[in-house]
Formats: structure tokens, C-alpha cells, sequence
């Protein structure tokens, strides 16, 4: 695959992985399955966050992870945006100076100014001089989006991203993942429980059963699929 | 007043802090981030200085860099003159003991960073030395200074291994905490009591300015 994601991955311990997948520029994949399907592994996999045994993490024409020829870049060297369930923004910097920091490859004069375009990209504007514990959930978590975005990165990984929020914020921070999805010419993983919300979102879906991808395909096709009634429902 | 020995544990309070700080600090991430083999005994021998004797420590110590072993050899041959007894002895004798009160702050500190803020750095393309500087250090900032604030008042006010390795020669191994000993044993109550306040101010202080910025720290970041 010349474009976009593609990931072969294959580990035994201590979360089995046996999975094949690839993700095209400007598609967003939906990952979803049971708890410990392995969801959240694949996105550390695939950000270097997770030693693999085996397998290869490749997207566009960069490989990051190759067993075969001993390729393993480190999670910094990879350009990848990552948006964790969890925010995980740095407490001790504002809001801006969260997304700066992610400008490495800028320099330094400009960093600002495009921090502050990104914060007004995901409607935070005016709020740039805050620190994470001045924001409410789900501001912090469009800072987390910001920061992962000012990477300029190959590859979106969204990490149950609406997890920790209220419905009511969770609309608004879907209604945001699908203004990036209709600008982002990049391969775009959300992991998620949320059935309606990946057939809202997502372009295709991924089902993981015990770090297998069991079905694959059209939203429509897959949720409606017994398998994942069983898995993903809880039905049958 | 025994200004020689002010300056003695000064000085002494002084290197052991710029000893133990780097040293420690390297000491406390490895133990908070890494898997460390024998991870239980590591963390029980830098513990061990807390509930040891300082007698015996100095015992030891003193056994480690006497002329007659390889240690106190190999020195005398190198500098000229015994490392027991010396201010070089008593700063290595020093460092070991304070090992706890450095590594212990520092390593609470690393380990109550927020979950996944250093993965979130390095997926921001932030090498792990930049992580370093630019997250962890700022963020486990009020450990680093309790380490310090800790080591600098523990060396100004130890008594036993200064004792049993420095062997108490003034102007050289003869610390404040000692003088106060000598003058206790000589009934000059005066000098002994004006010693002790200096001591007690001195610990006052360092546990106060250190507690005050923690709290300064904690605040900024809440």
C-alpha cells in the first residue's frame, strides 16, 4: 500500500494481537469490540507506545515498525497524532503552550501563532492563556485534538475520545471530529464504544474480538453482521 | 561559636546536596519509570540509611575506606593521604547516608506524574531528553526541591557516621552538630546552646523554604 496506513501486527503476550489493517488518506476507520479486544493496544502499537513482537506499522511511504528488517522507530520519530481517553494534556502549561510544545518541527517565532490558529480551529479561541484545570472536559479534550494536530501528523489515532465527557459535550465534540474528518486528507483511527457514534463518523469499521479483526467493512454492513449484535450489542 | 565547623557542615551540606541531586535524581526516575531487576532490594538498600544505626553505617564505612582495604589504598596511593578521616571521605560517607532522604522525594515525585503525559509528550515528538526538561522535570519539581531542602538540613544536623569516618579533626571532618558535642562534654553550655539554635534555624528554614515552594508549586499547577 503506497498511501495511506497500513498495519500488520502479530504479538502473543501479554495481550494477544493477530491483526491486518489498513486505512486510507482522508478515511476514518472505526475500531471497535468488546473490552480488551485489544482496541487500545493497536493505537499504542501503531504510535510506538506498545514493543511489538512481530508485524509492520507502515503509512504512506515511511515505515516506523518492520520486524523483518529491523525497523522500530521511536514514538517521537513517528508522526503521529494521538488524542488519549484521558486528555493526558500537560498540567503545567496553558492551553497554548500545550499545542507549542507539539511545533517542534517549526520554529520557534512562529509556534505560537499556530498554536493559536489551531486552538480557533477547534473553537477555543479566547482561551489560550488556560491551564487544563481552568478547562472543562471537554475543552481540554479539543486541546488534546490541537495538540495532536500541531504534530502535522501522517496518521490520527482518537483513543475513546468522548469517554470521559457528558452527552452534550460528546455531540459537540463529534460534530468536531467530523468537521476534521471533512478537512483531514490523513488516515483517521477512532477507537470507541459507541456504536451510533462510529456509524455516524466512520467511513468503515474494524471489529476486534480478542485481538482479532473479525469483521471488516461499510459501517451499515458490519453493525448489522450477528457477530457484531453478539460482540458489540451484547445480543444473541 | 565554632565558625570552622559552620563552615565544615556548610560546606559538607553543600557537596553532599550537589552530589546527591544529579545523582539521585537519575537514581529516582530509573526506579519510577523502568523496569529495574531486583527492584526490592535496590529500593531496600537506598532505604536502609533511614533505619540503620549511624554507628554501624560508620562502621562499615569507615571498614570500605581504611587504609588497610583496597579502597583506602588504591586513595592514599592516588592523593596522599587516607580517605577516612579526610573531607572527601566524610563527603562520600555522606552522600550514602543521605541517599534516602535524595532518591525517596524524587522517585514519589516521578511516580505521581499523570497518567500518560510522558507517552503524550513523545507521541508530540518530543524526544525523551526534551520530555525531560520540558515535562517531567517542571511537573516532579516540588520533589526535586524536598530532596534537596532534605539532604542539605539531614547533613547539617548528622551525627554518628560524621563521628565514626571524619573522626572529628576541626577545620576539616569537625561539623557543627559535633562541635555541639564537644562543648556539651566541656560544660560550656553557652557555646553549646548558641550552636544548637543555629542548627535548629537552619533546619527550620530549609524544611519551611521547601515545604512554602512545594506549595507555591502545587497551587500553580492545580
Amino acid at each position: 500500500m503506497a498511501d495511506g496506513l497500513d498495519v500488520q501486527l502479530r504479538e502473543t503476550a501479554p495481550i494477544p494481537l493477530e491483526l491486518e489493517l489498513s486505512c486510507a488518506p482522508g478515511e476514518l476507520l472505526g475500531v471497535v469490540g468488546p473490552s480488551g479486544a485489544g482496541k487500545t493496544t493497536l493505537l499504542r502499537a501503531i504510535a510506538g507506545l506498545h514493543p511489538l513482537g512481530a508485524g509492520h506499522v507502515r503509512c504512506g511511504d515511511s515505515t516506523w515498525f518492520d520486524k523483518a528488517s529491523g525497523v522500530n522507530l521511536a514514538p517521537h520519530r513517528r508522526r503521529v497524532g494521538l488524542v488519549f481517553q484521558e486528555h493526558a494534556l500537560f498540567p503545567h502549561l496553558t492551553a497554548l503552550q500545550n499545542v507549542a510544545l507539539a511545533m517542534g518541527h517549526h520554529p520557534k517565532a512562529e509556534r505560537a501563532a499556530r498554536a493559536a490558529e489551531l486552538l480557533t480551529r477547534v473553537h477555543l479561541q479566547g482561551l489560550e492563556g488556560r491551564k487544563p484545570s481552568a478547562l472543562s472536559g471537554g475543552q481540554r479534550q479539543r486541546v488534546a485534538i490541537a495538540r495532536a494536530l500541531a504534530r502535522e501528523p501522517q496518521v490520527l489515532l482518537l483513543d475513546e475520545p468522548f469517554s470521559a465527557v457528558d452527552r452534550r459535550t460528546r455531540a459537540s465534540l463529534q460534530a468536531q471530529i467530523a468537521e476534521l474528518h471533512q478537512g483531514l486528507a490523513i488516515p483517521m483511527l477512532l477507537v470507541t464504544h459507541d456504536v451510533e457514534e462510529v456509524e455516524r463518523l466512520a467511513d468503515s469499521i474494524a471489529l476486534l474480538d480478542n485481538g482479532v479483526v473479525r469483521l471488516a467493512g461499510a459501517p451499515s454492513q458490519v453493525l448489522r453482521d450477528p457477530l457484531a449484535q453478539r460482540l458489540v450489542f451484547g445480543e444473541g | 561559636m565554632d565558625w570552622d565547623a559552620f563552615a565544615v557542615s556548610l560546606k559538607l551540606a553543600a557537596w553532599t546536596a550537589a552530589v546527591l541531586l544529579p545523582a539521585g535524581l537519575l537514581l529516582a526516575r530509573t526506579l519510577a519509570f523502568r523496569r529495574v531487576p531486583a527492584r526490592g532490594l535496590v529500593e531496600a538498600l537506598v532505604a536502609a540509611p533511614l533505619v540503620l544505626p549511624p554507628t554501624v553505617l560508620g562502621f562499615y564505612l569507615l571498614t570500605l575506606m581504611g587504609g588497610a582495604s583496597p579502597l583506602g589504598a588504591v586513595w592514599t596511593r592516588l592523593f596522599g593521604h587516607p580517605l577516612a578521616f579526610s573531607f572527601e571521605g566524610l563527603l562520600a560517607a555522606s552522600v550514602i547516608f543521605n541517599l534516602p532522604f535524595a532518591v525517596q522525594p524524587m522517585q514519589r515525585a516521578f511516580e505521581a506524574l499523570p497518567t500518560d503525559v510522558r507517552p503524550a509528550a513523545w507521541v508530540s515528538g518530543l524526544s525523551p531528553w526534551r520530555t525531560f526538561w520540558a515535562v517531567e522535570l517542571p511537573l516532579a519539581w516540588p520533589g526535586v526541591l524536598s530532596a534537596f531542602a532534605l539532604t542539605f538540613a539531614h547533613t547539617m544536623g548528622e551525627f554518628g557516621v560524621v563521628l565514626m569516618v571524619g573522626g572529628s579533626i576541626p577545620g576539616e571532618t569537625r561539623t557543627l552538630a559535633l562541635s555541639v558535642y564537644d562543648r556539651t562534654q566541656a560544660f560550656d553550655t553557652q557555646a553549646a546552646g548558641v550552636m544548637s539554635a543555629v542548627l535548629l534555624g537552619v533546619s527550620v528554614v530549609a524544611i519551611a523554604a521547601a515545604y512554602g515552594a512545594t506549595g507555591r508549586v502545587g497551587r500553580r499547577h492545580g
